[in-house]
């Protein structure tokens, strides 16, 4: 388990200017604040609003030895560990569903030692993260207790001061990137979410640094016109990037579903040819273009107005 | 009813265990299939939340989630919240049931989806908790439904993910686990709960034309019975013909003729269909 530091996280937070001004920049660019060893957060969960734009900036970056958390992990981690960037993943799931199977890269370097799995529940991995975003140390809560996940990991637990009952004490989780996906920013980062908003605000809010990437870069004015739909505001985000489809092949809330024959053929290509497929990949739909639309256009438009679709049928109306 | 598969048995036998008017917390796959047969037989008012934030869920026949993340599962939904939120609900005692599958269960009702082996050395590395453990751990009352094989009823599992009653006896309120109870293992041969004092598995009922014999042979450990052991009723006609319409679409329709107007239609007694947009 990492170190809790939630004073220290605050310190930094408190000593950094946080001007409003355009925050726009290229996915490649926002990516640069990552740096090796450090824990990235990924938003969105499983294949729903994954910041895709930005883990494929970062998978371009080739970095090392980092460690990524999410309340749900996708083979994005597989991509991820296949190119040797990362250590250590700290989730309550890894898988893409189902139909797909285990993921065979993720248990190649688990079972192998070659990289770590810290397992959470799926609420634990949201406390961890709200206690990140309250600025407090810990968050007392009723569940893993008894299990093998709260040994593994040494929980602690926590008698109350006024009952004496005993709850497990989640340690603050802070990491020091947040990769999260949106509908809608403006240029200072005020940003806005349709749907659900998985754990998104606070994995922000917990994050030393906080990249966001968009749909749509709107203006401020269309901010303020739907106040109530603004999940973030400009002095909690670092970095604006516009990224239509910037979940793909991943799904955006209300906008397009996820690209399930992607999942398919990558699973195929995992199960024929092993790891080696996670680094083929990468190069193929990564490194072969210039930057994430490039990955995006090669879709094709067909394919991504089917989604957009899909999408369109789920709507209430 | 003829060919009914070990699958159907289960929703169905499941399915009966809601009650209508009640607000279930399901797992994708068989829990969410089971819940939405139960709305549309007996439960129209049982609602359905799913842990991606979804209260209130609907299926759209034939395209069901796979995610409980995602939009098919947001589908109809009266609200929408976020993970974290979803979970301190049923920490609160909002949700009367937690339905979960199991990949291996014990004894005890322990439930391991995280490692064969060890997890200094493990076998094979499974995917982990999700939202098992706190289901299990917040939820008023537990229905597991898993398919009855040996390996997966075992007498210790390798490592508990989510917490049953531990080793039995008071231990799960021991270890601070204040909330919730396990109700009943649903599986393709039986209907099971646990003793109220030793809280170790039981026999409770049997699927039609299955034998005590036959459950104990699938049973990896020495099951307790209950002195009088029920013949479940075998599922209808209609409840087979709602859960094959849920999973696959409408029967003899193409996937996507009938289904935006017919899905509110479907899964939702009592709300007027939508019109297209």
């Amino acid at each position: 388990m990492e170190q809790v530091a939630v004073l220290e996280a605050r310190a930094e937070l408190e000593a950094t200017e946080r001007p409003a001004v355009d925050k726009r920049m290229t996915a490649e660019a926002a990516v640069a604040l990552v740096r090796d060893g450090d824990h990235v957060a990924i938003g969105g969960t499983l294949y729903s609003r994954t910041p895709m734009a930005l883990v494929f900036a970062l998978l371009r970056q080739r970095r090392r030895h980092l460690t990524v958390s999410r309340p749900l992990a996708c083979y994005e981690v597989e991509l991820l560990l296949a190119t040797g960037a990362l250590d250590r993943i700290v989730t309550s799931w890894v898988g893409i569903g189902l139909p797909w199977g285990l993921a065979p890269i993720f248990r190649h370097f688990v079972e192998r030692g070659k990289a770590s799995y810290d397992e959470w529940s799926h609420l634990a991995m949201g406390l961890r993260y709200k206690a990140g975003a309250m600025g407090v140390p810990f968050l007392p809560t009723l569940t893993m207790l008894g299990s093998d996940l709260a040994r593994t990991l040494g929980l602690q637990t926590v008698a109350c001061p006024y009952t004496g009952q005993q709850l497990a004490a989640v340690p603050a989780l802070n990491p020091d990137v947040a990769f999260i996906h949106v509908h809608r920013a403006d240029m200072f980062g005020n940003v806005q979410v349709d749907g659900y908003r998985h754990m998104d605000a606070d994995v922000a809010r917990a994050a030393r640094k906080v990249i966001v990437s968009a749909e749509q870069i709107v203006r401020p004015e269309e901010i303020a016109a739907i106040p109530d739909q603004t999940m973030l505001p400009h002095f909690a985000v670092d970095a604006v990037v516009a990224a239509p489809y910037g979940a793909y092949p991943h799904e955006c809330y209300g906008l397009y579903g996820p690209d399930l024959a992607h999942f398919d053929a990558y699973a195929v290509s995992v199960k024929d040819q092993g790891p080696a497929a996670g680094l083929r990949y990468v190069e193929e739909n990564v490194d072969a273009y210039a930057d994430f639309a490039g990955f995006v256009a090669a879709a094709g438009t067909a394919r991504l107005a089917a989604l957009a679709a899909d999408a369109r049928e789920l709507m209430p109306r | 009813m003829s060919g009914v598969t070990a699958e159907e048995l289960m929703a169905v036998t499941a399915s009966r265990l809601l009650a209508d008017h009640k607000v279930v917390f399901a797992g994708v796959g068989m829990p969410l299939l089971a819940s939405a047969v139960a709305r549309r037989i007996h439960a129209p008012k049982l609602t359905i939340v799913l842990e991606g934030g979804i209260i209130g869920a609907c299926l759209l026949p034939g395209k069901l989630p796979i995610s409980t993340n995602e939009m098919r599962a947001a589908y109809g939904a009266q609200m929408l919240t976020d993970i974290t939120d979803i979970f301190l609900y049923a920490q609160r005692g909002y949700f009367d049931y937690g339905f979960l599958g199991a990949a291996q269960v014990d004894m005890y009702g322990n439930i391991n989806t995280s490692v064969i082996g060890t997890v200094e050395r493990p076998r094979v590395r499974l995917p982990g908790s999700g939202g098992a453990n706190d289901i299990i751990s917040l939820c008023n009352e537990v229905l597991i439904v898993t398919q009855h094989e040996p390996r997966r009823f075992v007498e210790k599992v390798d490592f508990i993910t989510s917490p049953g009653y531990l080793s039995g006896g008071n231990s799960r309120a021991g270890a601070g686990l204040a909330c919730g109870r396990l109700g009943a293992v649903v599986t393709d041969l039986a209907l099971l709960d646990f003793e109220p004092a030793t809280r170790r598995m039981r026999l409770r009922g049997l699927q039609p034309g299955v034998t005590v014999g036959q459950v104990r042979d699938q049973t990896g450990f020495d099951l307790l019975a209950d002195p009088e052991i029920e013949e479940l009723r075998p599922p209808s006609a209609e409840e087979i013909a709602i859960y094959r319409e849920l999973r696959d679409g409408s029967a003899g329709g193409t996937e996507d003729s009938a289904v935006p107007e017919s899905a509110h239609a479907a899964d939702q007694p009592g709300r007027v269909p939508a019109g297209p947009s």
